[in-house]
């Protein structure tokens, strides 16, 4: 082995990731004259039926934490080594509650029911025939980003994997719900999957705005953690409500509570008491390169880059400090910015090479700004464990290593 | 705020969908007889009980063959969470949320355990199995006596002890920071 790929191989077990960070961009010393390789010299391999990523590129969900039952766990998405908005599937993340059933397409139905003049069963082939939409929306799990327990080398899948961003196709949810008919009086719907846990959850029908009975993501049909054959998408909602392999919707005039809305997604504040039904993510950002675990090699040019996001619409503009909240600068936002969706934003900077203090800050077209920790803690406490999406910092060390610093 | 606000919000909705001027008709009606084995879910109310009891003194045997292995001999938790215990603990630095300590409705109980457990071997128990591990639940967390059992009548009427501890959300709760007040607008 030369000791050119030693020195790759240190730098990538630095950044902490695959090969396409876009941190570290220190460049590797070439003394050496350019040489033609021997991939230049002979013809290459044919594709694979369905395509890889690259051997050298190891980018992988794993799960947040040690998973207390084989069946029920949650993997993250490595933000660190994505670019743009789109997760592929693959790394799209996933929770669930018991288990990724293995469903037969065919055998698959939709029972809607209930509260409606028609209700109706149907095949996954009906569903497809309906009017369909396509669009793109983040997904993210309520608790996404731990309120406890923050530790230096968390790296940015740690904190913040429990979110991605795909095109969802399906049929509007809007366009079932005319087909059945809903009867006055009906108020919320109970939407239920077909696992073992048969994950329910009860959702306020004004609540369903741009809901998706979603088939489809990123061009394919969803893969078996997403849903397969079919899934709720609901935008800019907390993650939960998107009943994944969904086999049943009944129409009813009042909540089912079930245990998923009273035991489970309830925030429990400070006095005691514990707000239901809280469903909206707000407005949230997190710098994704440098980011935790990765390193500068040198100072000099770096382009801080990130991802912002609203369960309320468009965001309306990220700013950037680099120095801990003391000063902020305006983030430029790659178009199009979309509802409901990642919104990536850049930074250009120059890194003296003494310590930095890196943090974002999103507002979204409500007017509603991403709020500190501290703002947020002085109002809800630390238990409440889910809807955290407080403004979040990567120290930069004089050396070049990023870390968590709150 | 609590019961009052969340109750009003089932009054104020609209139609999510505009009424189908003619339907599409793709699918095939959902008859009460076809969807029968998939209808499980069960409300506060007691809608969507079925018939059948079971005594606490039946759930025990129940919980302790099919439940204890996870949950604990007297539901304090092991590999699973524990069911009982916590109560006025919810406003400590150490919240133990429970059945007894912070689920309102004892429905919730019945129906969760119908469609999702044993985990070993859901929606395995039978109606009656189902009341009586539900009974024995409520007796760990001291809400029913040892000669109780429930059925479609009974369970509803279990006085749950955090059954008002629930608010809506008030969200947005936190003020903008003050250098952007003009980012704070009614349209919030």
């Amino acid at each position: 082995m030369s000791q050119r790929m030693e020195n790759r191989r240190s730098f990538l077990r630095l950044a902490g990731v695959g090969a396409a960070t876009g941190a570290a961009t220190g460049a590797l010393a070439e003394a050496n004259a350019l040489n033609v390789p021997p991939w230049t010299r002979e013809q290459g391999a044919t594709a694979p039926g369905y395509g890889r990523p690259a051997p050298e590129e190891k980018l992988a969900r794993y799960p947040r934490l040690p998973p207390r039952f084989p069946g029920a766990t949650s993997t993250v998405t490595p933000l660190q080594g994505l670019h743009g908005i789109v997760t592929p599937n693959g790394l799209h993340f996933e929770r669930h509650h018991a288990g990724i059933p293995a469903i037969d397409p065919d055998r698959h139905r939709l029972a809607i029911h209930g509260l409606v003049e028609r209700p109706l069963i149907l095949t996954m082939d009906d569903i497809v025939r309906f009017p369909a939409v396509s669009r793109l929306h983040v997904l993210e799990c309520s608790g996404n980003t731990p309120w406890l327990g923050a530790k230096p080398d968390w790296t940015v899948q740690d904190s913040h994997g429990l979110i991605s961003c795909a095109e969802w196709t399906g049929v509007e949810l809007a366009t079932v719900l005319a087909e059945v008919g809903v009867k006055p009086g009906a108020a919320w719907l109970l939407a239920e999957g077909a696992d073992a846990c048969a994950m329910t959850r009860s959702i306020p029908l004004d609540s369903l705005d741009g809901a998706i009975l979603a088939y489809a993501q990123n061009g394919e049909r969803l893969r078996p953690e997403q849903g397969y054959p079919l899934r709720l998408f609901l935008p800019g909602l907390e993650g939960n409500l998107s009943i994944k392999w969904l086999r049943r919707i009944k129409l009813g005039d009042r909540p089912f509570q079930t245990r998923e809305e009273t035991s489970k997604y309830t925030d429990l504040m400070p006095d005691g008491t514990a707000r239901q039904f809280t469903f909206v993510m707000e407005a949230k950002s997190v710098i994704t390169a440098p980011s935790g675990g990765q390193h500068l090699r040198e100072p000099g040019f770096h382009e801080i880059r990130g991802l912002a996001w609203t369960g309320r619409g468009r965001i309306a503009g990220v700013e950037v400090s680099t120095d801990g909240g003391a000063s902020w600068r305006e983030a430029r936002l790659e178009g199009p910015v979309l509802p409901r969706c990642f919104t990536r934003f850049r930074l250009p900077w120059h890194w003296e090479g003494g310590p930095a203090r890196l943090l974002s800050r999103a507002r979204d077209e409500t007017g509603y700004v991403q709020p500190s920790r501290e703002a947020l803690v002085a109002v809800r406490g630390t238990r409440s464990f889910y809807h955290n999406n407080a403004v979040f910092g990567w120290s930069v060390g004089a050396n070049g290593a990023v870390t968590y610093a709150a | 705020m609590r019961r009052e606000a969340l109750f009003s919000l089932t009054l104020s909705v609209g139609l999510v969908a505009p009424v189908a001027a003619q339907p599409l008709g793709i699918g095939r009606p959902a008859t009460p007889e076809v969807v029968v084995a998939w209808d499980i879910d069960v409300r506060p109310d007691g809608q969507g009980l079925p018939p059948g009891h079971g005594s606490v003194r039946d759930g025990a045997a129940l919980y302790a063959a099919r439940c204890a292995g996870c949950h604990g001999a007297r539901g304090e938790g092991a590999a699973a969470e524990a069911l009982a215990g916590g109560q006025g603990s919810l406003a400590s630095a150490k919240p133990l949320r429970t059945v007894g300590s912070y689920w309102p409705y004892a429905t919730t109980l019945f129906d969760y355990v119908r469609r999702a457990m044993p985990f070993d071997a859901p929606q395995s128990l039978s109606a009656d199995e189902t009341y009586a591990v539900s009974a024995y639940v409520l007796h760990l967390n001291g809400l029913l006596p040892e000669e109780a059992s429930l059925d479609a009548a009974a369970l509803p009427q279990v006085a749950m002890p955090n059954r008002d501890g629930f608010t809506a959300d008030p969200r947005p709760d936190v003020p903008a920071p003050a250098a952007r007040p003009t980012d704070r607008t009614e349209a919030r």
